[in-house]
């Protein structure tokens, strides 16, 4: 039978909604509503980008056609093809800069990691001059990206740069093989402090209790580094080395900036040599399939990671 | 704040936005005619050039009506700002172009075609000089634009370092450049006999292509099809790097030198004795190199031609003046580079930028009657072919110029660098300019 409630709705369904029906529609729909810049920025800024890129990728796509994209002929996988023949010119230019990346990645992120690590665990302990110490670290971090690489693009000149002055050399730095050298140690520089950062902030969330109670056990400093700090820093480390591979990976910036457009072969990253592709020789498909290629790898790289560390984080639990 | 007050509010700003970054002329007929022209650096500076421009566009305007929106592109940026603008098709109305990119840029059909009745309206083809204008697009073709701005490569050398080591007049063949250049090549003090750009990609391909027509190449078949990997082109880059590795005449530091004013420097602090470079009085001047101690030759030919070899001391280079086909002015468009290839304003902006005049009738002017200036305009009138007019152009001096700026890196290590390697490298860019087509 029914209820007097139970009318009402259908009395409000005629006109407007009940006030508390409304408010219960708007509980419901805010967030929804929140959530929708982020998600139409998301899709304008990655994924309509991204699969322009991936259609791209299966065109031969010119300068012929870059007016008319929709005129392009198709190439089916004949980018894919010719950029994974690793006997042709281009393959092979790709696999060595995709070696060059690899090392790259690898030495810059180990000593960004190491740096930073030791430099958080080091300013742990109060004294003097603590905040200063912790303020220069951070410069390399907070200055403008192309007026530090720039300085030391200078400074790493053959005939006026320091580097050479310092050393007592007269060794080039900016092209042949120690370009490469130049590239691990600028990305170092620039991206330690990062690491740094993060340990720091990971250090501030361990107990200082537990640090005190090893030490009533007779923990020592190197004791309490292994059995304390490392173990509860690894979520921290989790996220940091997996955001500096991908940085690192993919990187631009630097080697554009130290080299400018044409980087050194021994130098030539594989963002360096998907932008020449792309770019310089006009040749878009190519660049996009090489570009898919890269993402795949990393997508690959990075779900192998986090599933390998969510295994061990639940075996921990 | 109620969301539907924000509303309005959000769509009025990203309406005054969206207007705001809009590019290209007023297309209202009503309005006054306005047109957008991205100009290309020359002069010493960004600010530099719109203190040149400006008070020009300004007489533009006083005499048509028509006012023009300027803004100056650094040459880092233009290729790939064009690029933009054609893919979009939101792009200036006029716009410069650097010659060589004449063939690349026409190939994507972004551009106006400048047909016989085009260039009737600018004055006419017989006003400008050959060469400049065959630097304009592919042969058999409408050029892609007119030439604005004239260039082509000298030799330039340092009389007072040649007085010293007892030369008495600029080489006039490649082995006494080479044989002089030892002659002035005194490392412990310094001094070398020539200064290289040998770090510049685009530097690197114009010398490949000087050299490369007197040794005989055609870096292309008449089809398109590339063939950099060609004896005469493999013979004329080792001729190139040879200045450094087997002559020893030039400075190792220089396989680093990514840009002109290293090398003018050299010249003029006396660190170098001769530099292969493109009319630059006007940088010498802001350097203070003092200008009776400066001397300019063309570029020597071998003294025996090899066979097929051409009479090349420089490539025809030079800026162009492009219209967008996407205009909605092409009348006012074609005024506009009818007024900037006029002769008076030939004469003022050559004058100003140290180029050379693309038209004849600018070469009255006093200013383009010094011996410098008419050793240039020999050059460019006689002795200078175009880079190759095919749409692979930008490919071919991209991928010809990073090869030999890695074997002049690989030289400087002392690594040698040898016939074989050169004709694998180039046979590497080949392959790569091919897959492009």
């Amino acid at each position: 039978m029914p209820t007097a409630l139970d009318d009402a709705p259908a009395v409000q369904a005629a006109g407007a909604p009940a006030p508390r029906t409304r408010r219960k529609r708007r509980r419901v729909a805010l967030p929804y509503l929140l959530l929708l810049p982020a998600i139409l920025l998301e899709l304008l800024v990655h994924l309509i980008p991204m699969i322009a890129g991936l259609v791209m990728s299966f065109f031969k796509l010119t300068q012929f056609y870059i007016r008319d994209f929709s005129s392009a002929p198709a190439a089916g996988l004949d980018n894919y093809k010719f950029v994974l023949d690793f006997n042709s010119a281009a393959g092979k230019s790709l696999l060595d800069s995709f070696w060059i990346s690899v090392l790259y990645t690898v030495l810059s992120v180990g000593f960004c990691w190491l740096f930073g690590t030791s430099a958080a665990v080091l300013m742990q302990k109060n004294f003097r001059g603590r905040g200063v110490l912790r303020t220069l670290f951070l410069v390399p971090y907070a200055l403008p990206m192309y007026a530090a690489v720039i300085t030391w693009s200078f400074m790493f000149q053959r005939d006026t740069g320091l580097v050479n002055s310092l050393l007592g050399t007269d060794s080039f730095w900016l092209i042949g093989d120690n370009s490469f050298w130049s590239l691990v140690v600028v990305s170092v520089w620039r991206n330690w402090p990062f690491a740094f950062l993060i340990v720091m902030a990971g250090l501030q969330n361990i107990p200082g209790e537990l640090y005190e109670a090893a030490a009533i056990d007779g923990a020592g400093w190197w004791r309490q580094f292994q059995a304390i700090t490392q173990p509860m820093l690894r979520p921290v480390n989790q996220v940091l080395l997996l955001v500096l591979f991908l940085w690192t990976f993919n990187d631009f910036n630097t080697p554009y900036v130290l080299f400018g457009a044409s980087a050194p072969k021994e130098a030539s990253l594989i963002s360096i040599h998907i932008y020449q592709s792309s770019f310089v020789t006009w040749n878009f498909g190519l660049g996009s399939a090489m570009s898919v290629l890269l993402l795949l790898f990393l997508l690959i790289v990075s779900t192998v990671y986090l599933g390998l560390t969510a295994r061990r984080r639940n075996a921990v639990v | 704040m109620r969301i539907g007050k924000i509303a309005p509010a959000l769509v009025l700003a990203l309406a005054a936005a969206a207007t705001t970054a809009c590019g290209g002329g007023d297309t209202s007929s009503s309005a006054p005619k306005e047109l957008v022209y991205w100009a290309s650096n020359q002069g010493t500076s960004l600010d530099n050039d719109k203190a040149v421009l400006q008070p020009e566009l300004d007489k533009f305007e006083k005499a048509s009506g028509i006012k023009v929106k300027l803004e100056v592109v650094p040459w880092t940026d233009l290729l790939n700002r064009i690029l933009a603008a054609t893919t979009s098709g939101k792009g200036p109305d006029v716009l410069n172009i650097g010659n060589t990119w004449s063939a690349s840029l026409q190939a994507t059909g972004a551009f106006l075609p400048f047909d016989d009745a085009a260039l009737e309206k600018v004055g006419g083809k017989s006003r400008f000089v050959g060469p400049s204008l065959a630097a304009t697009g592919a042969s058999g073709q409408p050029p892609v634009g007119v030439p604005l701005y004239g260039q082509a490569y000298g030799l330039y050398y340092n009389k007072k370092l040649f007085a010293e080591a007892g030369i008495t007049k600029p080489p006039a063949t490649w082995e006494e450049l080479v044989e002089d250049g030892k002659k002035l090549t005194k490392p412990d003090k310094g001094q070398w006999g020539l200064s290289l750009q040998a770090g510049q990609v685009t530097e690197n391909s114009h010398h490949a292509a000087i050299l490369g027509a007197q040794q005989g190449a055609q870096f292309f078949t008449p089809e398109g099809k590339p063939q950099l990997a060609s004896d005469p082109s493999v013979a004329a880059v080792q001729q190139f790097v040879d200045l450094m590795q087997k002559d020893k005449i030039v400075n190792p530091s220089n396989a680093e030198y990514a840009d002109t004013a290293k090398s003018l420097k050299d010249l003029s602090d006396g660190k170098a004795a001769m530099f292969m470079n493109q009319a630059s009085a006007g940088s010498f001047k802001n350097i203070g190199m003092d200008m009776a101690n400066l001397g300019v030759a063309p570029i020597p030919l071998p003294a025996a031609a090899p066979p097929n070899g051409r009479k090349v001391t420089s490539f025809v280079a030079g800026i162009n003046m492009s219209v967008f086909k996407n205009t909605k002015n092409p009348d006012a468009a074609l005024d506009f580079v009818k007024f900037m290839v006029s002769a008076p304003e030939q004469a003022l902006l050559n004058k100003t930028y140290g180029s050379l005049p693309t038209v004849q009738d600018a070469y009255s002017d006093a200013a383009f009657q010094t011996e410098d200036v008419k050793v240039f305009q020999s050059v460019l009138a006689n002795s200078a072919e175009p880079m190759p007019q095919v749409p692979q152009e930008s490919q071919f001096e991209t991928l010809i110029g990073t090869a030999m700026k890695a074997m002049f890196a690989d030289v400087a290590a002392g690594k040698p660098v040898d016939g074989a390697k050169i004709r694998d490298q180039l046979n590497q860019a080949d392959q790569q300019i091919a897959a492009g087509s």
